[in-house]
């Protein structure tokens, strides 16, 4: 896991700081006196919170999971505390539950939830509209276009929780978390809490409480749709060439700035509720209006069904990252104007993908090396580095769905399969972080409903596609500091899965791995499989020797290969004819040994014993720990 | 407002090679010659030996953070196949920097996929101006592999719309914690990478050199 994170003095108020997206609202949450800030790690959304926990003076966590983190976020609240919460899109799917009645009790103390959509899907299973929210939940949208309004918009944000007494959604986006920009910062304001008051009509939400209070989510949508039309988060601005005019909020607003600077333009800030009168006289400045939004059609379905004309979706692409360059062509269709073609030289070049891999020594090379050697079977995965399983070379899982799905989906399999997939056994890969988020349930769910599934919990602990999160079963909080360790084995005894189908094992000891998972899938009954070895990307992870390969030995047979491992390289390639007449290549390979960190998982399938270790006065400085 | 004051720089590689931090540095370069500055990337699965590039923008203000194909002025390339990749955003002037690293993904040693032959080689057929370098050996040769990325920053000193003594600075400032034989070490990296491309260029680096 992560080492003891030093609480630095933060830069000083009027520092002009150069800052991410995420960054920038963490800096923005401590100096609005935040006392309570959570999360759980998800791509983009992860550094709002690590930044968070190396400020002062206020509570950052690693919650469980996102539903988790906005239930503490919101009892903070209840006492008159600021409080903050932060995931990506589909951690707020998660979270919904906790959301679509916290906004029918709202916030007492300021209580901003970011979220971050990954547009493009950079790191998800899915690409969401978090904006629908907004509309969902009734309530207001706050939209950055980079860092500075990042950090500002949250500052805002706070205050204007308290104001209205409603939670507040930052909705960001990739383009705004892992952008750096310059960010004038300002001082910590204290924010005492005024103290919890007991008011079973606001906080308990039981069906007679909660029919009071559902009218106020639609008087607040119109006080708020009053706000918007005069926020100052909504700028018209009028521009000097008028044949289209557009309305873009987040990133695509500077999108449009740099595509057309001189049209005009209304930025929303305050994205939801919008301002309808500035879109009229938007609309009533330019001969065509144009939505530009990132992902779905929301506010330009809106706008047309406020009776006003608009074009968007029609001529601009559902899905993906837009970009000047493709405003530009899309605008020129809309007109009826010719559509320069792309210079030729900006046609990208053939070049092999190049897919992220799992490391050298991941401990998931030997889970997946030993999945694709054994036939008949369904192995249902999850979210996370072991996602990656499902590449080359394995190709060793069948599904990925959501967090926590693999328990799930690998029960269905079990009771729904006909006699064709009778004799298959089913596997459940999970990681240890997303068994805590959404996965323990899953397992409960199989052992109560008599599940024939072995589940295979990759314990590496931490949370490893993040960048290595601290979890409860790492023993450390976020700052690094001591924290109750979980005992996995206990919590899967706990959860109904008998002493005896509980193994742990380790993942570089391929015989002993294969010979559990043969075993265990033999058993009808559950069974759990705990693969503990420390993700190489932590602290925990020391190096081991590293290898190399004796040329002279090497018989190119490319077992080593099959374990995916990328520190792995073919020297020479061979085509000889087998006596059996089969023609086979031949693959001769080296080792990396500035990147083999020595876990020994190739030396197990080499045959010829070609691998060995680098001898000691060879090992490069860089693996020496001192 | 215009835009085309805008420098435009990409620096591409792969997860752990540094790509992130070099940026990082030209961006602080860029800042201290009073720039706007805008920096990203898509590096969700940097460390797990995928494709990163990173985007620098600079200028008096900056809008888009995303470089636009055909409009880097200079590519700084961490690896021969991934500066090929890349090499479509470069204007038609643009200059590449590549060191001349190979690193070959498991799924082109599966046999799925070639690498290929000469990257840079392609580039220049494509009529690129390249200049490709052995980063890793200049830095072997001053005694420390660490020193590669410094060398990558020396390599493209000469070629921002500043001077290369900004860039130099940023990168002490960066080691001065770190002691001054660390430091010594970086400013030779420093004036050795602009010394291979200067020698390839023909040009002798200007007269601000230091080290």
């Amino acid at each position: 896991m992560a080492a003891v994170m030093p609480q630095l003095a933060p830069p000083p108020a009027a520092s002009r700081l150069l800052l991410s997206g995420n960054e920038a609202v963490a800096r923005a949450v401590w100096e609005s006196g935040v006392r309570v800030a959570a999360a759980y790690p998800g791509t983009p959304a992860t550094e709002i919170i690590e930044s968070l926990a190396r400020y002062p003076d206020l509570h950052a966590e690693w919650s469980v999971n996102e539903k988790v983190s906005m239930e503490v976020a919101l009892g903070a609240s209840m006492t008159g505390a600021r409080a903050f919460c932060a995931m990506k899109h589909v951690g707020l799917n998660v979270a919904s539950d906790c959301l679509m009645t916290m906004t029918i009790t709202g916030a007492y103390g300021g209580l901003v939830i970011a979220v971050a959509d990954d547009v493009g899907l950079s790191s998800s299973q899915n690409e969401q509209d978090s904006r629908y929210w907004g509309r969902f939940a009734h309530l207001p949208v706050l939209e950055p276009a980079d860092s500075q309004e990042a950090y500002e918009m949250t500052k805002f944000a706070f205050g204007f929780s308290e104001q209205y007494e409603t939670p507040v959604l930052l909705r960001l986006t990739t383009r705004i978390c892992h952008v750096k920009g310059l960010v004038a910062v300002g001082a910590r304001e204290a924010h005492e809490p005024p103290g919890f008051v007991k008011n079973p009509e606001r906080w308990v939400m039981v069906p007679a409480h909660a029919r009071t209070r559902i009218p106020n989510l639609y008087q607040r949508d119109e006080t708020l749709r009053a706000v918007s039309e005069a926020s100052p988060l909504n700028i018209l601005e009028a521009g000097t060439d008028r044949t289209v005019g557009f309305v873009a909020s987040g990133p695509a607003y500077m999108h449009v700035k740099e595509a057309f600077p001189n049209a005009p333009v209304l930025k929303l800030g305050f994205s939801y509720p919008w301002p309808p009168q500035k879109v009229r006289e938007l609309a009533a400045l330019c001969d065509k209006l144009v939505v530009v939004e990132e992902t779905e059609q929301l506010l330009e379905t809106e706008i047309k069904a406020a009776g006003i004309a608009c074009h968007g979706k029609d001529v601009l692409p559902k899905m993906g990252e837009l970009s000047p360059q493709v405003l530009g062509p899309a605008v020129d269709r809309l007109l009826g104007r010719p559509v320069p073609p792309p210079p030729p030289a900006a046609a990208p070049m053939k070049v092999f993908p190049r897919p992220p891999t799992l490391c050298a020594s991941c401990p998931h090379m030997g889970i997946y090396y030993t999945l694709a050697q054994i036939k008949n079977i369904i192995v249902t995965g999850d979210i996370g580095c072991y996602t990656l399983g499902a590449g080359h070379p394995w190709n060793a899982l069948d599904t990925t769905i959501c967090m926590g799905a693999t328990m799930g989906v690998a029960l269905g399999i079990d009771k729904g399969r006909g006699e064709v997939d009778r004799n298959k056994r089913i596997i459940a890969v999970i990681g240890d972080s997303t068994f805590m988020h959404m996965g323990m349930q899953g397992l409960l769910n199989i052992t109560y409903n008599k599940g024939n599934v072995t589940v295979l919990l990759l314990d590496n602990n931490t949370t490893g596609m993040t960048g290595g999160q601290a979890t409860p079963a790492s023993g450390k909080d976020i700052h690094g500091q001591d924290a109750p360790r979980v005992d996995l084995a206990k919590v899967v005894e706990a959860l109904g899965v008998a002493n005896e189908r509980i193994k742990v094992v380790d993942p570089y000891e391929l015989p002993i791995l294969f010979k559990t998972i043969r075993d265990e899938i033999k058993v009808d009954a559950p069974s759990v499989i705990i693969a503990r070895r420390p993700c190489v990307l932590i602290e925990d992870f020391k190096p081991f020797r590293p290898y190399l390969v004796e040329e002279d030995k090497c018989t190119g047979c490319g077992n080593c290969i099959e374990v995916g491992c990328p520190a792995i390289h073919v020297t020479r390639r061979e085509k000889v004819i087998k006596p059996s007449g089969r023609e086979v290549e031949l693959a001769f390979v080296n080792i990396d040994n500035q990147a083999c960190t020595g876990c020994g998982l190739c030396v197990q399938p080499c045959a010829p014993d070609a691998i060995q270790h680098v001898p000691r006065r060879d090992i490069p400085i860089h693996i020496v720990k001192t | 407002m215009s835009q085309n004051d805008i420098t435009n720089i990409l620096v591409c590689g792969i997860g752990g090679q540094g790509v992130m931090t070099a940026t990082e540095i030209l961006a602080e370069a860029a800042i201290a010659e009073g720039h706007d500055v805008k920096k990203t990337e898509v590096a969700g699965m940097a460390q797990r030996g995928g494709v990163v590039t990173s985007h620098l923008r600079f200028g008096r203000k900056v809008l888009s953070p995303q470089i636009e194909p055909g409009t880097v002025q200079v590519l700084l390339g961490f690896e021969g196949a991934e500066a090929l990749r890349w090499s479509h955003y470069l204007k038609p002037d643009g200059l590449a920097l590549v060191n001349n690293a190979k690193l070959v993904p498991p799924v082109v040693e599966l046999g799925l996929f070639d690498y290929p032959e000469d990257p840079t080689g392609q580039m220049r057929a494509a009529g690129r101006r390249v200049v490709s370098f052995d980063a890793m050996s200049i830095a072997r040769d001053l005694g420390e592999v660490r020193l590669g990325n410094t060398v990558m920053l020396g390599a493209i000193a000469d070629y921002l719309p500043f001077s290369s003594e900004v860039l130099l600075a940023c990168i002490v400032k960066r080691f001065a914690r770190k002691g001054e034989q660390v430091v010594d070490a970086n400013r030779r990296a420093f004036a050795a990478g602009r010394e291979a491309v200067a020698k390839q260029l023909g040009a002798a680096p200007s007269e601000n050199a230091t080290a």
